[in-house]
């Protein structure tokens, strides 16, 4: 007997590709005896499924770059983990990106790959394009040299590059180019997990479109996922399929984009929502009173509730935890009065 | 009406090449424009990178000089200012805001230091109280104050404050002119609102003119009361900022008017997806 097979359950039966569980990441500095220590990412629980794009957003210095960097294993001292781990499932394979480093090894750019902010600082200036391909991929794909060249170039056809720049050195091509070939070098093995940062911030308004266009077909056509981080709400707009808001180290809300964008939960979502310009609208747009917190002597109880419109006594003492609440989770001890206010 | 600035045909170019093969890139074409001085208004400028639109700004400054045409601010030829003391008065009508604001101040001198230095130097103050008590006035206008500032250095203030201190820096001489060259595309979105609504408060509050340079088309459209869009060093298109963005008439700013993504995750998943589509029927045809 056939079996009919709807598009949805298709869709539906989401496997987890990262899981991320109580992650807390600190810079632990000592200096002449005085010991600092810096909350970058304070006890992060988040998941992501097999072909979704998750969008983490977050004003400057909310410690969202710390927390791909640590998401990726990619972290140096002073900054280290404290508690928590991060385990990827590639293929029925579970890697723990902190207990297993051989492992790890083996799997970057394999199966995990990464996007690096600022095109410019991936290629090297004095050597051409095809040796970067070489540097990052050869030894990952197991081909003969020629059979490797031959792929890379199908690959770059691909994203719309012609296969000549792989002769060019990076001064001879313009930044577009530079970011599609940095998306290029993440992508041509082909990987189940790629990690994005600020993956479209250097470009110019034009060229940002086709990047971002480029990103969601290489992620359709290999069905990876991809989690990337910008402060730019507009682009999570775009093509996130999920969002994460990160204040003061801390998830405080996350959920699908369009629910989030139609309905925030957290008041921080809502300001960063309400805050963006939009060409035929010219009310005034408010600005968040007080500065970004300092991570190093975080406020009490909610973090937000210096600056928060909404907060009361219980915000001052009590940190919320993260609960599911409508389509995502929330931190907020008066969620329910957001979209009211 | 008198002008303010005003700019008639003013172009810059620049030798490239060796010796062999000298050539010339033109930076700045034809380009004109006024400004009112009775009437403070945000003048933006809008392009691409590689459309002019700093040359422009530096040229204003006078930190370059037009090889063509010529800049007048209030009725003086900017180019021809030569004695020392006529340049610190131009100077103090006309200040800069730049891009970065993390590498627009030395991380080895308090911020302060800038503070009380423009006021010596441009109001010509020695005694102590005096400059301290200009540079608070200033730092009130853009919402922060001397006790916060004082002795602190750069890496201690968060994109958008040292950028407020950049802004009150420039008001100290009492400019009638602001030259901001991309003053918000460093900071993050929450902080440039709080950015572009200063610049509001200074042109309503102090009657500063101020010639905003951008690639944002959205804040460009939240603020701006004229603008010229600018692409390879050419006027495309100028008029009333409400109308020249909202309904552009030229085919380069329908374009740049349209890679603008709608805050609205549906809009903007139909523009990436028709894009998408235009891509994947592209490589289809190179292949067939």
């Amino acid at each position: 007997m056939q079996v009919e097979v709807k598009p949805e359950t298709l869709a539906a039966p989401a496997e987890p590709v990262l899981r991320v569980e109580n992650l807390k990441a600190y810079y632990q500095m000592n200096y002449f005896g005085v010991s600092r220590e810096v909350r970058a990412v304070d006890d992060i629980t988040l998941t992501i499924h097999r072909n979704e794009i998750y969008g983490i957003a977050g004003e400057s210095s909310s410690g969202k770059s710390s927390l791909i960097k640590t998401i990726a294993g990619a972290i140096r001292p002073p900054l280290r983990v404290v508690s928590g781990s991060v385990r990827f499932d590639f293929g029925g394979r579970t890697l723990d990106v902190y207990d297993d480093p051989q492992a790890m090894k083996a799997a970057r750019w394999r199966h995990l790959s990464y996007v690096m902010q600022g095109s410019m600082n991936v290629l090297n200036p004095v050597r051409r394009v095809k040796h970067a391909f070489h540097d990052f991929a050869f030894r990952h794909m197991g081909l003969s040299p020629s059979a490797f060249r031959a792929r890379v170039e199908a690959h770059l056809e691909q994203i719309g590059l012609d296969p000549q720049v792989l002769e060019a050195y990076p001064h001879q091509l313009s930044g577009g180019m530079r970011q599609r070939l940095a998306i290029g070098l993440a992508t041509v093995c082909e990987p189940e997990f790629i990690i994005a940062d600020e993956p479209t911030t250097a470009l110019d308004v034009l060229v940002q479109q086709d990047v971002l266009a480029l990103i969601k077909d290489v992620q359709s056509r290999l069905g990876s996922s991809i989690i990337f981080v910008t402060h730019d709400m507009t682009v999570h707009a775009a093509i996130a399929d999920r969002i994460g808001i990160i204040y003061a180290g801390r998830l405080v809300e996350e959920g699908p984009a369009q629910a989030m964008f139609a309905r925030p939960q957290h008041p921080y979502t809502a300001h960063l929502i309400a805050s963006l310009p939009r060409i035929g609208d010219t009310t005034r747009r408010q600005s968040l009173p007080g500065k970004p917190p300092n991570l190093a002597d975080p406020p009490s109880g909610c973090r937000f509730h210096p600056r928060c419109p909404l907060a009361i006594t219980k915000c001052e003492t009590e940190s919320p935890p993260l609960e599911p609440r409508g389509e995502g989770r929330v931190a907020c001890w008066r969620a329910g009065e957001v979209a009211a206010a | 009406m008198s002008a303010l600035l005003q700019l008639d045909h003013v172009g810059r170019s620049y030798p490239v090449g060796g010796l062999f093969a000298r050539g010339k890139m033109q930076a700045v074409k034809d380009l004109s424009f006024t400004l009112d001085a009775e009437k403070p208004e945000i003048f933006t400028i809008v392009g691409e990178s590689g459309s002019g639109k700093t040359t422009t700004a530096r040229m204003i400054l006078g930190n370059e000089v037009p090889t063509s045409g010529a800049i007048h601010f209030l009725g003086k030829d900017v180019t021809t200012i030569r004695s020392r003391s006529d340049r610190l008065a131009f100077m103090a009508k006309v200040q800069p805001i730049f891009q970065n604001p993390f590498e627009a101040f030395n991380p080895l001198t308090t911020l302060d230091f800038y503070l009380f230095s423009t006021a010596r130097r441009f109001l010509g103050l020695k005694a102590r109280s005096e400059i301290d008590a200009a540079a608070d006035k200033a730092l009130q206008h853009v919402g922060l104050s001397l006790a916060e500032v004082r002795g602190r250095y750069s890496h201690e203030l968060s994109g958008g404050q040292l950028q407020r201190i950049a802004v009150a820096r420039a008001l100290i001489p009492g400019p009638k002119l602001i030259v901001a060259d991309e003053p918000v595309s460093m900071v993050d979105a929450s902080l440039r609102m709080s950015i572009v609504n200063l610049f509001r408060t200074l042109r309503d509050d102090l009657g500063v003119t101020i010639i905003y340079i951008t690639h944002d088309l959205s804040t460009a459209y939240y603020i701006s009361d004229r603008v010229i869009i600018m692409h390879r060093g050419e006027v495309i298109e100028a008029g009333e900022a409400r109308a020249v963005l909202g309904h552009p008439s030229q085919e380069y700013s329908r374009a740049l008017r349209n890679a603008v993504l709608p805050p609205d995750p549906v809009a903007a998943r139909r523009i990436i997806n028709e894009r998408l589509e235009r891509r994947r029927s592209g490589l289809a045809e190179g292949a067939g």
